[in-house]
């Protein structure tokens, strides 16, 4: 015969655990593109479905995790941050996953041939595409301590240098894909023009990938900013 | 007056199991309000909780629980107005006491939030105005008493919020916040020792027979601070900065010195608690021992037998154990998003509120000053996700509890006067 206590009802579930929970999938889904990739590149493409399966799984994942948050945060909940913030955030740190079945899929879909003269080059930017994923993952890393500290001082300065990092990081990702785009037009000429035309477009996703690592950055200094 | 001598005996035990019924109640479901922070924060398991909350709840029920329940027994309607017809008095006290009881079960069994304090005392603003007239009731006591409903949560949080931001300052916002927490946490635990000895010294001690003087009171009170800092300081000793537990969430080692402090404001909330609480049960029924125990005559001035208290006490202590328990152990696993360092703060800031509160006698409730703490808590940024809702529930709750306390007791009032007269 308990009554309800009001205690009891008071506490909303935190949503902090969750988020970090969410990007750690969605980097899950980035980090697996490379093993997508070097089975695209020698074209085995089974292994490369079989990848891409998995992609698809942890995406699916994550998709339940975004949803179950959103479902968790409704407008009643009292929070140090603004919920809008932290939904967009969320937004964020799903389209990583996103973007890294994206790119599985446009590649296997047209089983791509990747010119022998830039694979190396595209190795090397989509692993500093991935890296950008792995910096915005640090720093989210770091939400339960900027929850704990009660949004300290020291804890937001060790978050915007972490934020730095990933700028930083971007921004090399930014250079190989110039470097990329540069070589690929060398020699373009020498294949199906409409390959060309998805490789090109391979390279646009990798480049949003890191874009969107990026925004989670942003998007968490909005939430420091207060 | 031939009434009271012909049915005393009757009175005295059928009050005394209606009282010793609300303990059992209070005890089974507010205690575990009371504690249920400290359980869910990890600080204490549910036993541990138990026990502390056996001793201190008895000892805040012995110690400093006087002023409240004479606010119960001959604040709210003074007994001499009734010194033609003291029959009434013993009427009304029995059916303000079964009145509360039955509608704390009902609402129990709805799933209802409601306070014991407000039940009682929306029970005996009932019968006296409706039964006797409506100037047997002392209003200007009872705004007094309906403000400090308001009042309490909202300087619970306050005081909650201060707590909360100096130990954001002091320790959390640190580069070293596992030194800085073994070096400040002794200084909460001294503040938690100096204000229930505060109160104790002050207001409780008085019907044991000791009076102190401020000077005196403020002396002592720190001396006891300054063994419960040492105790605590001793058992801080143990907690070690493990490195490994601390790789995923670097605050894992200061939580844990947390957790020793949640210990001692766990004490400090039983303590608050029992010296509140006790009243709601025991006021009504040291109305009646008054009464009957002087012949029918009803002095205001008489002292109040300790016994009574120590059957209050006694009753919230067996309703813990028999029932209490179980509320404890749902309510703690409801509210696992509170850490140490939080829950500590909220529970300090409540307990000094109500303990404050019992000191100048004035009923509130112990839930919702909790609630108002953690709020205090929240607005400080501590605490991740809370739900506004419950502060609309809790209103509700008044407004429904305060006319349902005073039909029932309205109603139980007519019934007793039948059967007697």
């Amino acid at each position: 015969m308990a009554a309800d206590s009001p205690l009891m009802a008071l506490f909303g579930r935190s949503p902090v655990k969750p988020m970090q929970e969410h990007i750690q999938i969605a980097h899950q889904c980035v980090t697996k593109l490379l093993e997508f990739y070097d089975a695209a590149v020698d074209k085995d493409y089974e292994a490369a479905e079989e990848v891409r399966q998995s992609i698809i799984d942890l995406e699916n994942k994550a998709d339940v995790l975004k949803r179950d948050i959103r479902a968790h945060l409704p407008n009643s909940l009292f929070m140090p941050v603004p919920r809008s913030d932290l939904l967009e955030l969320l937004t964020m740190q799903d389209r990583l996953a996103n973007a890294a079945k994206d790119i599985s899929g446009v590649m296997l879909g047209r089983e791509m041939v990747i010119p022998k003269k830039i694979r190396k080059s595209m190795r090397k930017y989509l692993i500093s595409s991935i890296d950008t994923s792995e910096r915005a993952l640090t720093a989210l890393r770091e939400l339960d301590e900027l929850f704990e500290t009660g949004f300290g001082s020291k804890e937001v300065k060790l978050i915007s240098g972490l934020i730095l990092k990933l700028d930083k990081a971007e921004h090399k990702a930014d250079e190989y894909e110039i470097k990329v785009r540069r070589q690929l037009r060398v020699v373009e000429q020498d294949y199906p023009p409409i390959d060309i035309m998805f490789v090109y477009k391979v390279i646009e996703l990798i480049g949003n990938m890191a874009n969107y690592a990026q925004r989670v950055g942003s998007r968490m200094q909005i939430l420091l900013a207060r | 007056m031939s009434i009271i001598a012909e049915y005393g005996q009757w009175f005295i035990i059928m009050v005394c199991v209606f009282g010793f019924l609300m303990a059992w109640g209070v005890g089974a479901n507010d205690v575990a309000n009371a504690m249920g922070t400290s359980v869910g924060s990890r600080a204490l398991t549910v036993k541990q909780a138990i026990l502390i909350a056996m001793i201190f709840e008895f000892a805040g029920a012995y110690l400093a629980g006087g002023a409240v329940t004479d606010t119960i027994r001959k604040g709210i309607i003074d007994p001499v107005l009734f010194g033609s017809s003291p029959e009434l008095l013993v009427y009304g006290m029995m059916s303000a006491l079964l009145a509360a009881g039955i509608w704390l079960v009902i609402a129990s069994i709805m799933g209802w939030p409601v306070s014991t304090t407000h039940s009682i005392v929306g029970a005996i603003v009932g019968f006296a105005a409706v039964g006797v007239g409506v100037d047997y009731v002392n209003w200007s006591k009872v705004t007094s008493i309906v403000s400090s409903w308001v009042v309490s949560p909202v300087l619970a949080g306050v005081i909650s919020f201060l707590i909360f931001r100096s130990v954001h300052r002091l320790i959390l916002d640190r580069s070293d916040p596992f030194t800085a927490a073994k070096r400040w946490v002794p200084m909460y635990m001294f503040f938690v020792g100096l204000l229930m000895s505060m109160v104790t010294l002050l207001k409780g001690l008085k019907h044991v027979g000791i009076s102190v003087s401020f000077v005196e009171a403020f002396l002592i009170s720190c001396l006891i601070g300054v063994v419960v800092m040492s105790l605590g300081a001793a058992m801080l000793t143990r907690i070690k900065l493990d490195p490994e537990e601390n790789k995923d969430f670097r605050f894992t080692s200061v939580e844990r010195v947390f957790a020793v402090l949640m210990v001692f404001t766990a004490c400090s909330m039983a303590f608050a608690h029992g010296s509140n609480d006790v009243a709601n049960a025991v006021g009504p029924l040291a109305a009646v021992y008054n009464i009957v125990a002087s012949g029918g005559l009803v002095a205001s001035k008489s002292a109040m037998p300790s016994w009574i208290l120590i059957l209050g006490g006694g009753g919230i202590v067996i309703g813990l154990a028999t029932y209490g328990y179980k509320v404890m152990g749902t309510i703690g696993r409801k509210i696992t998003e509170l850490t140490p360092s939080r829950g500590f703060a909220a529970e300090l800031g409540a307990a000094a509120t109500v303990v404050i509160a019992s000191g100048t006698g004035l009923p509130i409730s112990t839930t919702h000053t909790l609630v108002g703490a953690v709020l205090g808590v929240g607005l400080a940024r501590g605490i991740s996700a809370l739900n506004l809702r419950v502060i609309g529930t809790i209103i509700a709750s008044w407004i429904i509890t305060l006319p349902a306390g005073a039909m029932l007791a309205i109603g139980f009032f007519f019934m007793f006067k039948g059967m007697f007269s």
